[in-house]
């Protein structure tokens, strides 16, 4: 019936959960779900990336184990969901970096500072590492602007180019035309729905965790991470921009756009992943898919090395260890731009994908034309 | 630890709704409460496990309710659905009660939602529990516990100590720890019917009990309730009766809850193991058609029935946990039924032959029925011609009892010589006997539950003080 056997058990589970709608008031999952009748490999892989795995229908459900009936969801999806990353992988040849995305991840980092480090020292002085270079252009002693903005423009263009082309095999097999542009409100549904994490919230009281006593603690952490890696983002655009529309050079002093941006997007991504990382590991076993631990973890780490390596930059820049810190941050950076499309990352990706799909289903639904 | 040497102000048996709800108003009028939960923790709250609404007047549409619902069209429904068989005094003490009662289990962090896909005939009257009748629990639970009510799970209570109506102490059993005597000042029996005991049900029904499945967990078995009426507690509500609908024939013995029910009657017919009808499956509408099922199938032979219809109607009612039973032919079905094939082709021969052209509407009595055949299929009757053909099979799935203790408007019990007991009282399934002599109507079980409850933890905080 099913590709897999998650898929097949996720399908039991969304037949059980059918005939019974009790929880349909708690996310977008099971308003989803009473849309079919009977779900395809596609509508699980939707419905699974629907999922924010909050955990409220785990604990409020009457059929969870030791029942019989065994219903576990958020565990199932996550699973589900681990494996729908792999699936959608583009290039075929790389999925298999998910499935020991931890050491895969950790490999690729520590082959990426190694290269900037000894790329440093390659191409400079001695002199010109462990020196100290401040004003205008001083990051730039180490590496040229534009070796630097070629090698990480050309990362983050393949990252974007591998992402299209899952998304694109995600929104294929859950069931939309490929190339069919959808409607503007459903993206700004959607838009709405992933900033405000509205579906990560047990229906109102918070997230189940490590017990039956909801707490928003997961939301406020993933929000620091999340703002906080747009912030940083946001400071590495207003940098480029300053430098090629008004020639002014890095490093910037603290009061700077870009500094203030990238110091607060850091202080979020420390923040941010630390705290994530504590509620993953207080959390209740039963809701975790241990599988994918490896692959959560090393994400969470990979955003706090960058942030943690960035600050670091900021603190000991005008200093001997600027040289080492900046290859190390460029390092970590590096590795993130490239296993984007090869890690925990892409959850966000799809899971956007998903709430437009839903915002969509809604419209339709209200408008009377669903199929 | 709890510590059980002491001497509780109120000792509340059983953990549903009813119990949640006596032992949180209870706390909060002052008095220490101890729970004793039969079940272990996972299958706490008895039948409330698996409700999902509970059904409460208000003068004025809600964020979550679509209308008003008067008290007295409240009362009007109980009347109707009971055939008159309530004490209207207590019932319109409730009905009136209920009013408050939607504000006040808020405050017990209870989550209100409204009604939405399936449930929409209901979304004026009753009001529904985000998450179900488990998240209703464990907000209730999570309360009582900051509240700093006592709680034991696997906490069977094995004999009480009452002498001329009045508590003295309870016989606690627990897997860990033994026998132990736990003394209160004042008892709430909200410990549930007996629809689990199966030996008890056989009692009325006979070997057919061995037939039946059970709706709601196996820790239903009306212990505390046989206890109170042998020590001279008024027994009301008709011991021979309970509420039963028809559930999937596959359905586990215990605890399949909501998820196994059929809504399919008046989409088919519905034969016995002699592949024949045997009641208008058209009778009357959802969800009073839903509610006789269970009785009807419960009367045939060996308590087995089949809900059988064609291919064009499977869209027609919601998606089943178990899927229906098809065959390309009457014949094929009829063997997979073990039914005898020629007899299930006559019956639906015949039927076919008796319908009557009409215009189908399901949301209306119709003028789609039968001619000329016994039973008649009154109403939404369609032939059965397009195959695959379907089945379910169903039988009797036993979802609460009416047997229970006779009580008064503070849920004092009363006892065999009509005396109020002096420091015992009772709420929830237990005594809603009281208002509820038969029938049933969506979610008032949980009003009787958490009024009742309400008002017998106040009372009995207040008993203890005095």
């Amino acid at each position: 019936m099913h590709g897999t056997r998650t898929l097949q058990e996720a399908d039991r589970l969304m037949t059980v959960c059918n005939s019974c709608r009790y929880c349909e008031g708690l996310c977008a999952v099971f308003p989803a779900m009473e849309m079919r009748r009977a779900f395809s490999d596609g509508d699980l892989n939707y419905l699974a990336n629907l999922c924010h795995s909050c955990g409220a229908c785990y604990t409020d459900c009457q059929f969870s184990p030791p029942h019989e009936f065994n219903v576990n969801v958020p565990k199932t999806l996550a699973v589900a969901r681990a494996e729908s990353y792999a699936a959608y992988a583009w290039p075929r040849a790389f999925a298999g970096a998910f499935a020991r995305n931890g050491l895969v991840i950790s490999l690729i980092a520590a082959l990426s500072v190694a290269a900037f480090i000894f790329g440093f020292a390659a191409i400079n002085d001695r002199g010109v590492l462990t020196g100290i270079h401040t004003g205008p252009g001083a990051f730039y002693k180490l590496m040229p602007h534009n070796a630097m903005a070629l090698l990480f423009g050309l990362a983050l263009l393949y990252a974007i180019l591998a992402l299209v082309m899952g998304v694109r095999a995600f929104w294929r097999d859950i069931g939309e035309p490929v190339g069919m542009t959808t409607d503007a409100k459903s993206l700004l549904q959607a838009v709405r729905d992933a900033g405000e994490l509205r579906y990560l919230d047990g229906g109102g009281v918070g997230c189940f965790n490590e017990d039956d006593h909801p707490t928003d603690r997961r939301k406020l952490y993933h929000h620091f991470t999340f703002y906080g890696f747009l912030l940083c983002f946001a400071a590495t655009c207003v940098g480029t921009l300053y430098h090629y529309l008004l020639a002014r050079e890095a490093p910037y002093a603290w009061w700077d756009l870009p500094v203030v941006l990238g110091t607060l997007g850091g202080i979020g991504l420390v923040v941010g992943p630390i705290g994530l990382l504590s509620e993953k590991w207080k959390r209740d076993r039963v809701l975790v898919d241990e599988q994918a631990m490896g692959m959560d973890t090393a994400f969470i780490l990979m955003l706090f090395l960058t942030s943690i390596t960035g600050l670091a930059l900021l603190l000991w820049r005008e200093t001997a260890a600027m040289g080492p810190l900046l290859a190390l941050h460029l390092g970590v950076v590096f590795a993130l731009f490239i296993t984007m499309p090869y890690g925990k990352f892409v959850h966000g990706i799809y899971r956007f994908v998903a709430l437009v799909r839903y915002a969509r289903e809604r419209r339709m639904m209200a408008q009377g034309k669903a199929e | 630890m709890v510590d059980l040497t002491r001497r509780f102000d109120v000792l509340v048996i059983g953990g549903g709704n009813a119990a949640l709800c006596a032992a949180i108003s209870a706390r909060r009028a002052g008095a220490s409460v101890l729970v004793l939960e039969g079940a272990p923790k996972f299958y706490r709250g008895g039948n409330t496990r698996h409700t999902r609404n509970m059904r409460c007047a208000h003068d004025a549409a809600t964020e979550i309710l679509t209308g008003p619902y008067t008290e007295e069209e409240f009362w009007k429904d109980l009347l109707l659905v009971t055939g008159g068989q309530t004490d209207e005094e207590l019932a319109r003490f409730m009905i009136h009660e209920s009013k408050d009662i939607l504000n006040w289990i808020v405050e017990q962090g209870v989550r209100w939602q409204p009604s939405l896909g399936g449930t929409l005939s209901l979304g004026r009257t009753n009001s529904f529990f985000l998450g179900g009748g488990r998240a209703m629990l464990n907000a209730l639970y999570r309360t009582a516990e900051e509240l700093g009510v006592d709680i034991l799970y696997d906490a069977e209570v094995i004999d009480l100590n009452i002498e001329d109506g009045m508590f003295l102490s309870a016989q606690l059993k627990q897997p860990v720890g033994g026998r132990t005597e736990v003394r209160a000042s004042t008892l709430v029996a909200a410990a549930g019917g007996f629809e689990a005991n199966i030996e008890w049900l056989k009692e009325y029904w006979g070997e057919a009990a061995d037939n039946f499945l059970i709706r709601g967990t196996p820790f239903n078995r009306g212990a505390i309730l046989k206890m109170l009426l042998a020590k001279g507690v008024q027994e009301i509500g008709d011991p021979t009766q309970c509420h039963a609908v028809a559930i999937d024939a596959r359905a586990p013995k215990f605890d399949g809850g909501i998820i196994t029910r059929h809504d399919s009657v008046v989409f088919g017919i519905v034969v016995n193991k002699h592949a024949a009808r045997f009641y208008d499956e058209g009778e009357d509408i959802w969800p009073k058609r839903y509610a006789i099922w269970g009785r009807l199938v419960a009367a045939q032979p060996d308590q087995i029935a089949y809900i059988i219809f064609d291919s064009t109607v499977v869209t027609s009612f919601m998606p089943t946990l178990f899927p229906p039973i098809a065959g390309a032919t009457i014949a094929e079905l009829a063997g997979k039924l073990e039914l005898d094939a020629t007899a299930l082709e006559k019956t639906i021969t015949d039927f076919n032959a008796a319908v009557q052209p009409g215009t189908f509407d399901h949301t209306i009595l119709d003028d789609c029925r039968t001619e000329g055949i016994t039973p008649a299929k009154t109403h939404w009757a369609r032939r059965i011609e397009t195959p695959p053909y379907l089945a379910y099979p169903v039988r009797p799935g036993i979802t609460f009892t009416y047997l229970g203790t006779r009580v008064n408007k503070q849920s004092r019990m009363l006892m065999k010589d009509g005396r109020p007991s002096a420091n015992m009282f009772a709420a929830g399934e237990i005594m809603a006997g009281n208002v509820l002599g038969k029938g049933y109507a969506a979610g008032i079980g949980m009003t009787i539950g958490s009024v009742f409850g309400r008002v017998a933890g106040r009372e009995a905080a207040k008993n203890a003080r005095n």
